[in-house]
């Protein structure tokens, strides 16, 4: 953590969102989507965006992505502004959805984006070859999508994502669609990608113990206007398979899922009880952190 | 499935002739089924050795014999020619006015009634006014051919699915994808090749399939309507009108267009397969 801010200095952030505000019209009066929010994202930060449906943390996603502009505020990607990155290409995406094209075999997929930007065959097909053991899937290369699984199309997207070399990548729920077990699996493979390729991370998800594996800070956001309600920090150091064991992991669940409540950060026996009550938002039943669980999947 | 298909159509039809009555089945004094006499429905037989006749009615013949096989065959190709340059005027039309109309949604709103009102319009009464614009129109040394307004006519039958399939096929593309294509800069032209245009093959095709039927039927009218002369349209008049003693020959003409109706649907079935990856990429190879 402190070691990622303190590179802020030298370097341009990968994201500076500064008091934007979203406000969408409808036919009956208009919506505010965002409101005053500021973020700052370091180079090489993982930063996750969580909270209930509506509190505009896609918006907030697809703000930065310059798919949409904010109706006041400024957004910053890498020290340009978000229209001209998105122009140059300075971020990659993923979406809930892989996206992928059936057409294409997995290669031509990932090939895709340095094709419409017009790199030559030879390092495009290098490229996707780096990709394709990155995310592994050499094997798939000639594959068509539909015959992969969600979890492997899943990959392909963020293999496909990361052809540019992005400094930013931009997930909205990659994961959502996934199961259990291909989920954790994925966000394994994820954090070592991320930390292999140096990118800042803007991460939307709707779970909490992804978020907190994850991230290095986890932005809890509210609804109605959709605001940050809190910023977590995490420090659960270098991630790996214990690391969904430990207790500080659960600590930090609590307090993220406290914040989603509005509720302060709880004393240990709070821990205590979520330690018994199971991982929290991944569906915890019985005792007081399955309790919280469940108030918190209700709100979500 | 073919040749068994055909086998039951020749079946049912040597089946009835056999056995069904000589005046033919009437509901209510109307004629539900054919007479089975040698002159309404003559023995398939008897409709396959016409071909081989030497046709002797109407043309003046030099040189070697012609038979009736031989005409059918060079009135075809003639047929099929102006059917592919009308399916091709006519995919040509459709395809540019479906890019517009997904261009532009203003245009969409706008013309694609007046496409669809477009079909109501009966060819009879089209062939005329097509045949009379083209006159004492010429561009440099080309002037307008009669076989062009046939053309013409064919293309007028053959745009119109190709404009509807192709305008539902540009927006086949999800959300996700239009929002990856934007995310990656790509402008109007990369993702209308790279994206919306392979989107759109599964609903081309039987748009194609259809056009291809519309142009074949369209020349055949447009033969008849506007008199032009050496296709199987004019061939089956010709011959109808001779058939007082020999029905036999109008079914070889018949059969003749039938045939060229499945050459042009073979023809576009090939395209199909061509562009086999861009619709059948969900299936297992």
């Amino acid at each position: 953590m402190t070691e990622v801010r303190s590179r802020t200095t030298t370097t341009p952030a990968a994201v500076l969102v500064r008091g934007v505000t979203q406000t969408f019209t409808a036919r009956r009066g208009s919506v505010t989507a965002l409101q005053a929010v500021d973020l700052t994202v370091a180079p090489g930060e993982f930063v996750s965006l969580i909270g209930p449906s509506g509190c505009g943390k896609s918006t907030l996603l697809r703000i930065v992505a310059d798919l949409l502009q904010p109706t006041s505020g400024t957004v910053e990607v890498g020290g340009k502004s978000a229209r001209q990155a998105r122009l140059d290409q300075d971020y990659g995406i993923a979406f809930q959805q892989a996206g992928l094209l059936d057409w294409r075999t997995v290669r031509a997929n990932i090939e895709l984006p340095l094709e419409l930007h017009g790199v030559d065959r030879a390092r495009r097909r290098a490229r996707a070859g780096e990709l394709l053991e990155l995310v592994g899937l050499a094997d798939f290369a000639g594959h068509r999508p539909p015959q992969l699984s969600g979890g492997m199309q899943q990959r392909v997207a963020i293999a496909r994502a990361l052809a540019e070399s992005p400094g930013l990548l931009l997930m909205d729920e990659p994961f959502g669609a996934l199961d259990e077990m291909t989920r954790e699996h994925m966000q394994t493979e994820l954090v070592r990608i991320s930390g292999e390729t140096g990118a800042a991370v803007v991460f939307v998800t709707h779970s909490i113990p992804e978020a907190v594996f994850l991230s290095h800070r986890v932005v809890v956001m509210s609804p109605r206007p959709g605001r940050i309600a809190e910023v977590v920090p995490v420090s659960l150091g270098e991630r790996d398979e214990s690391t969904r064991e430990a207790p500080a992991f659960y600590a930090t669940i609590t307090q993220v899922r406290e914040a989603l409540r509005g509720r302060p950060v709880p004393a240990v026996e709070g821990l205590v009880a979520d330690l018994e009550g199971g991982q929290g938002g991944q569906g915890g039943q019985g005792g007081q952190g399955g309790q919280g669980a469940l108030g918190a999947r209700g709100a979500l | 499935m073919v040749v068994v298909g055909l086998a039951l159509v020749v079946l049912v039809w040597e089946a009835y002739k056999s056995w069904g009555p000589a005046s033919g089945v009437s509901v209510f004094g109307t004629t539900v089924l054919p007479r089975t006499t040698d002159a309404a429905m003559p023995h398939l037989s008897t409709v396959a050795r016409a071909f081989t006749a030497p046709e002797v009615g109407g043309a003046i013949t030099f040189g070697p014999t012609r038979t009736v096989l031989d005409s059918v065959v060079s009135a075809a190709s003639h047929t099929l020619g102006w059917a592919a340059a009308g399916f091709v005027i006519g995919v040509i039309v459709g395809m540019l006015l479906a890019l517009v109309m997904d261009r532009l949604e203003v245009v969409e709103r706008a013309v694609l009634p007046y496409v669809v009102l477009s079909q109501t319009v009966p060819l009879i009464a089209l062939a005329p006014l097509v045949t009379k614009w083209g006159q004492g129109w010429s561009v440099g040394g080309l002037s307008w051919q009669t076989w062009m307004s046939v053309a013409v006519i064919a293309a007028y039958l053959a745009f119109f699915p190709v404009a509807v399939g192709m305008v539902r096929g540009l927006k086949a593309p999800t959300a996700v994808h239009l929002d990856y294509f934007r995310c990656s800069a790509a402008g109007w032209w990369r993702t209308l090749v790279r994206l919306k245009l392979p989107s759109s093959v599964p609903y081309l095709v039987p748009s194609l399939r259809l056009a291809a039927a519309g142009a074949v039927v369209g020349t055949i009218v447009a033969e008849i309507s506007t008199g032009l002369d050496g296709g199987i349209g004019r061939l089956i008049i010709t011959y109808a009108q001779q058939a007082t003693g020999d029905p036999s020959r109008t079914y070889a003409a018949v059969a003749g267009a039938a045939v060229l109706g499945l050459v042009a649907a073979v023809l576009v079935s090939l395209a199909d397969v061509a562009l086999w990856r861009f619709h059948r990429a969900g299936e297992a190879r």
